[in-house]
């Protein structure tokens, strides 16, 4: 009886998580008709992709398709991940295999740093923007998101790297590999998994951004994304068999990446649980 | 062994411990000096910036490019929000809205992760992949969704709403034909739905830590108690809820500063920066800055204020981290 209770609860839980994801992909595979009928169908009777190819062969606006916007946004996202990949492996390899004096400073104001509400520095990097001539350009978008993405980015990594028996570097170095040999063929393939881990969560956070590809981006044909969805598909008569079938595929790959590093990612936000 | 000699570079630091100890010195700083860059331009410079700007008349693009000067006005900006009532209204939407949807957060969380742990293997996969589902879509996707599910003509609400007996439901809403109706008009509904969208986003996070949480937990300790009699709800409150003490107070503080910088969510369901009774601090900072006509400085001394009011909880989540890093 208790048993029955409990499987009761978690299927409603189950069903209120998935619902909208659900009825997201279902919307856009159903044809128009079905959508605007008064009564809503709990599966597509007639299922069509009619809507996704409107999106993926018309254009959204003169000139402009829905491809270009993803593409910009995949642009945007991957330079974002190589960069801060990059930069946050140096840093992490700093803190995970050093003691040095500003190690705990260090620690601690990449912490704070991501406490930072985000949204009160639109002004002044709009100001830092302007002044760069980046205004309206993809790069200013890559260069916000890596800020972004970096502490986390490094804070994650430093679990990875301090996992890497430090008695396989020093066996390297005593068989006379130079520090950067050792980095390359020791440490790197070893981290390499955390680096996937670690590039998803830099990848979902240019990705999904809205706040500043708002701001500094006016040229319609450099929008990503999520302005373009937010611009055409937020209007009154919304048309919702396209816009479901747009929110699906922008939603799905970050769905597939999450699942992929999603023990990571709480451990690295529960913090104290990643040891470095 | 033999390559090491072939290398004088390594086994002249390997003699003399001096040059040795020089160069580990220098190579830590050397690893984070990109890091160090990125964080201090993009992150804490525009930090102090927005205070700089908070002191400035700042109201056309012309100005930020440096075309034109700033004119100082202190403490202006700050003087005229503060003695604007709607300040106030934005405030108590921001802190009301913010501790409904910790408090909401938390305790769905806290549920659905104590249920996930009392589910069969089987089952508990099952609900948790659902869970997990609603955490990993983009706040954007899912604000649209809910948007499409609040629709006034077709949407599932307005049909649920429709499909009630029209006596029951003239006597509950005064009204039995939803179609319509606009989900989003009043500011309380929309603060309502608000809501929905983004607990509905964020108690995976809180089930999942706290699952995490109670695998680490002795399961003999609350068997021990069930046998001598003790209800669910003292378990809860006299073992899980100490052990878990530290858990929840990280997942208290993040919590509540995610819910003060809500913009996404707000910003999709309110189709833009128009809908002003419903503003909160994230929403008008912006909206005072990037609505014509622009408004930097005002806006760069609400952001100050958000950011305050923030870094206050920030420091209550630095510690909390900081003595859990120090057990482990």
């Amino acid at each position: 009886m208790k048993k029955v209770a409990l499987n009761g609860a978690g299927l409603l839980v189950a069903l209120f998580a998935a619902f909208p994801v659900y009825w997201m992909i279902s919307t856009s595979l159903k044809p128009s008709n079905e959508i605007f009928s008064s009564t809503p169908q709990p599966v597509p009777t007639h299922p069509t992709l009619a809507h996704y190819r409107e999106i993926l062969t018309g254009n959204l606006i003169p000139g402009v398709s829905f491809l270009d916007f993803f593409l910009n946004s995949a642009l945007v996202a991957v330079s974002t991940v190589v960069l801060s990949g990059l930069v946050a492996l140096l840093a992490a390899t700093a803190v995970a295999r050093f003691r040095f004096k500003l190690r705990t400073s260090f620690l601690i104001m990449l912490l704070v740093v991501q406490m930072i509400p985000l949204e009160a520095l639109v002004i002044p990097l709009f100001l830092m923007i302007q002044r760069l001539g980046l205004y309206n350009t993809l790069p200013s978008l890559i260069l916000t998101y890596l800020g972004f993405s970096l502490p986390f980015a490094v804070w994650m990594l430093r679990g990875f790297v301090a996992a890497v028996p430090k008695e396989l570097e020093e066996a390297a170095a005593i068989d006379g590999a130079s520090r950067a040999q050792t980095f390359r063929r020791v440490l790197f393939p070893l981290v390499a998994p955390g680096l996937v881990a670690t590039s998803i969560f830099s990848f979902i956070t240019a990705w999904n951004e809205l706040i500043f590809a708002l701001t500094f981006i006016n040229d319609q044909g450099s929008y990503t994304l999520p302005v373009a969805m937010t611009f055409f598909f937020g209007r009154d008569d919304t048309n919702w068999g396209p816009v479901m079938a747009a929110s699906t595929l922008f939603t799905l790959p970050v769905i597939i990446f999450f699942l992929l590093v999603q023990r990571r990612m709480v451990s690295g936000l529960v913090a104290g649980a990643v040891k470095g | 062994m033999s390559s090491q000699t072939k290398n004088p570079e390594t086994s002249a630091a390997r003699e003399t411990p001096a040059r040795r100890r020089r160069r580990v010195d220098r190579l830590p700083y050397l690893l984070l000096l990109p890091a160090l860059l990125i964080i201090g331009v993009l992150l804490l410079w525009p930090l102090g910036q927005v205070v700089v700007m908070s002191f400035y008349r700042l109201n056309s693009v012309r100005q930020l490019r440096g075309d034109r000067e700033w004119p100082w006005v202190g403490l202006g900006n700050y003087v005229d929000i503060l003695s604007d009532p709607f300040f106030l209204t934005v405030l108590r939407n921001t802190v009301l809205f913010a501790a409904a949807n910790v408090l909401l957060t938390m305790v769905l969380g806290t549920l659905v992760g104590l249920l996930l742990n009392r589910l069969g293997r089987k089952m508990a996969t099952f609900v948790a992949s659902c869970v997990m589902l609603a955490w990993a879509t983009p706040a954007l996707t899912g604000t649209i969704v809910w948007k499409w599910i609040f629709d006034d003509t077709s949407g599932l609400v307005t049909w649920l709403f429709n499909a009630l007996p029209d006596g029951l439901s003239t006597s509950l809403f005064g009204r039995s034909d939803w179609t319509g109706y606009g989900w989003f008009n009043s500011p309380l509904l929309f603060f309502a739905i608000l809501t929905l969208v983004v607990v509905w986003h964020s108690f995976p996070f809180i089930a999942v830590s706290v699952l995490a949480g109670l695998k680490s937990v002795p399961s003999e300790l609350h068997e021990a108690a069930r046998v001598d009699g003790a209800s669910p709800w003292r378990v809860f409150w006299k073992i899980t809820f100490p052990l878990l003490r530290p858990v929840f107070g990280i997942l208290i503080v993040l919590s509540t500063i995610w819910d003060f910088k809500v913009f996404t969510q707000q910003f999709v369901l309110a189709g833009g920066t128009q809908d002003r009774p419903t503003f909160m601090l994230a929403i008008y900072s912006y909206a005072e800055a990037f609505s014509p006509p622009p408004k930097y400085g005002l806006g760069a001394a609400i952001a100050v204020i958000l950011t305050l009011i923030l870094l206050v909880v920030t420091g209550f989540y630095v510690r909390m981290v900081l003595r859990q890093e120090d057990e482990s």
